[in-house]
């Protein structure tokens, strides 16, 4: 086994010669994958992409810090028609609304961080649930934003390009969410990474040996709420239009669901977790015309269910996956990568 | 106009109360906050609904076996699910009660659609009674606070007259002592779970005549609870009722006199504030963590 034998050792952002190797492919497939696959794969990537972005945002907030949140959809919210309202009514450019937003959902984080510094477990739950809902509560009822119709994205343009395909939407996106992927796995390894882990781990012991709660705590809120705004900047313009309806709890309870069941404080794992829910979400969707397994659940629903209600057995999938995974994989599909490295790294014994 | 707020609050306050009381039943005794409450308590009235109008029976019949119905799974997730976690964070469970719910939601409106339907009721929300000149309550309104308070009353004297209340009791001060003095500690929690969910289907049968039966119908209503068991401290039982009443004079209130259009935002402003004021709410005990 490999031994980590001085600092800089451990804080290297790759361990080995085979991690450049895969990341390096990794990067040569995610150039390549716009120029030979069809437009549903991209826009596919595109919003497993942008799920990434949150995921890390959130998994840095729960895995990381150990505070819960059911109200990430609040800040993809802010995030969304932050960046809508900024290109749409005030003419910013886009490059300059994206960050902005980031940061004003930043803000709504610390704003949200002061009150968490009092509750942990359930009542944060409750409270961070409250915002979430509250945040598209009000959104929904200021005309300036459309109201209940919501708000329509106009079309974008990007350093003088404009960006009208999904081809297209992926160079921006992809870039964006691997370097925030790199700055993340950064921010882990540094003083600041460590001491998230350390409130996250006893609170009261981080407090003992001079890590500032209030700061870090509020800090952790703040960058994982930018995380999200700019993953909610860029939705609205995957998906070309936002209402406050796109932001329900679901939202924020699939936000948390990438997050356990990728793995939580892992980055891999919130890379997984992404990638395996929103693929589901997009095939369950219209798990109707599937292969083998459509048409028996087309009749199952026609004997005991209703054929119309059919697109709801993803919530059913989602569920299942959130309960088994808490209750035989608490780390989730990190865990299982893990294990099943370890397996063959040391077969047969 | 300010009494007939009141009186208003007060009707639908009880629903709250009860949906508060449901949580705070199960927060108490296992500290898992079961997010899938309102859902259960969903599933439950839409049995209700099946049996009064595809089986035809009649309302007593058809609300008391949907209230065993709403026992028996309420105490099956615990069996099935809840227990099968070992050594669980609070973050793990609430992910299991999350997940439960959206199985729960994915299942009714796989079976139901979203299409909205009508929930008889023997008692009517158009006919009203005048308490004085200027204030009226509706029939439903009066069946529910009646109903309500029953059920306050009940679970008041369960939990300090008879012994599986108080074997309850113990489990919360003591897990571990109460198991030593023979307690069945995993039947009591799913005895737990049973009563929450019966509790949670009551207020479900009261608020699904209001408005109409669709899988969404607790939503609202499971999260006015939530803010009305956190108002009034979510270790107590008392506090849970006076913290539902209080939620919804409140709203009312600034439903009347402030703005409709944010009526339902009330709720989460008053979480916010009791958490950041008084965190362990107004009727509890302040709450102290051991290291």
């Amino acid at each position: 086994m490999d031994m980590k034998r001085d600092y800089y050792e451990d804080i290297r952002l790759l361990d080995s010669g085979a991690q450049v190797f895969w990341l390096i492919a990794l990067l040569l497939a995610l150039i390549a994958l716009p120029l030979l696959a069809g437009s549903y794969l991209v826009y596919t990537v595109n919003l497993i992409a942008i799920n990434v972005i949150v995921t890390l945002g959130l998994n840095l907030l729960v895995g990381y810090t150990g505070q819960i949140s059911l109200g990430h959809a609040g800040f993809f919210a802010i995030g969304a028609y932050g960046t809508l309202a900024m290109v749409a009514k005030l003419g910013v450019p886009f490059e300059l609304a994206l960050p902005l937003s980031g940061l004003i959902a930043a803000g709504f984080g610390f704003l949200l961080g002061l009150p968490a510094l009092r509750l942990e477990g359930p009542y944060l739950a409750i409270a961070t649930l409250g915002f979430g809902l509250t945040v598209t509560q009000i959104l929904g009822r200021i005309e300036y934003f459309g109201g209940h119709m919501g708000m329509q994205a106009p079309p974008l343009s990007v350093l003088g390009f404009t960006i009208a395909s999904d081809a297209a939407r992926y160079a921006v996106i992809m870039p964006l969410a691997v370097i925030l992927t790199w700055a993340m796995r950064n921010l882990t390894r540094t003083k600041v990474g460590r001491a998230f882990v350390a409130v996250r781990d006893s609170d009261i012991a981080a407090e003992c040996i001079g890590v500032n709660l209030t700061y870090y705590k509020t800090l952790a809120f703040a960058i994982s709420a930018f995380f999200t705004g700019v993953g909610g900047g860029l939705m609205a313009f995957v998906l070309g239009f936002v209402n406050p309806h796109t932001f329900n709890i679901m939202v924020s309870i699939l936000f948390l669901a990438m997050v356990v069941v990728g793995g939580l404080g892992s980055i891999l794992g919130s890379v997984m977790g992404a990638i395996l829910i929103t693929f589901l979400q997009l095939e369950l969707a219209r798990i109707g015309d599937m292969a083998l397994i459509g048409p028996l659940l087309t009749e199952i629903s026609t004997r005991f269910f209703t054929e119309s209600g059919l697109p709801n057995v993803q919530y059913v999938v989602f569920g299942l996956i959130m309960v088994l995974i808490v209750i035989f994989e608490p780390l989730g599909l990190y865990g299982f990568w893990i294990r099943t490295k370890i397996y063959w790294r040391t077969w047969p014994f | 106009m300010f009494g007939q707020l009141i009186v208003s609050g007060i009707a639908i306050g009880a629903t709250y109360a009860l949906v508060a009381l449901a949580m705070v039943i199960i927060y108490k005794t296992s500290e898992v906050l079961n997010f899938a409450q309102g859902d259960m308590a969903m599933l439950s009235a839409f049995v209700a609904f099946i049996l009064l109008t595809e089986q035809g029976l009649g309302f007593t019949a058809a609300f008391a076996l949907a209230l065993a119905f709403a026992f028996l799974l309420g105490a099956l997730l615990e069996f099935a699910f809840l227990r099968r976690a070992k050594e669980p964070t609070v973050l793990g469970l609430i992910i299991i009660t999350l997940g439960l719910e959206m199985i729960i939601y994915g299942l009714a409106s796989w079976r139901w659609g979203s299409d909205q339907k009508d929930f008889p009721f023997p008692a009517s929300d158009f006919e009203t009674f005048n308490l004085t000149s200027d204030m009226v309550i509706s029939q439903l309104n009066l069946v529910t606070l009646a109903v309500a308070v029953a059920l306050m009353l009940l679970l008041f004297l369960f939990f300090t007259r008879t012994k599986v209340g108080v074997a309850m009791k113990a489990t919360q001060q003591n897990e571990m002592a109460a198991r030593l003095m023979g307690i069945r500690v995993n039947r009591i929690l799913m005895l737990t779970w049973g009563i929450s969910s019966l509790v949670g289907a009551t207020a479900a049968f009261l608020i699904a005549p209001t408005d109409t039966l669709d899988p969404n119908l607790m939503w609202t209503p499971q999260l006015k609870g939530f803010s009305a068991a956190v108002l009034g401290g979510m270790t107590s039982l008392p506090g849970a009722v006076a913290g539902g009443f209080l939620l919804g004079i409140i709203e009312n209130l600034f439903g009347g006199y402030v703005s409709v259009e944010f009526k339902s935002v009330v709720a989460f402003a008053v979480i916010v504030l009791v958490l950041c004021l008084k965190p362990s709410g107004l009727f509890a005990k302040h709450y102290v963590r051991k290291v």
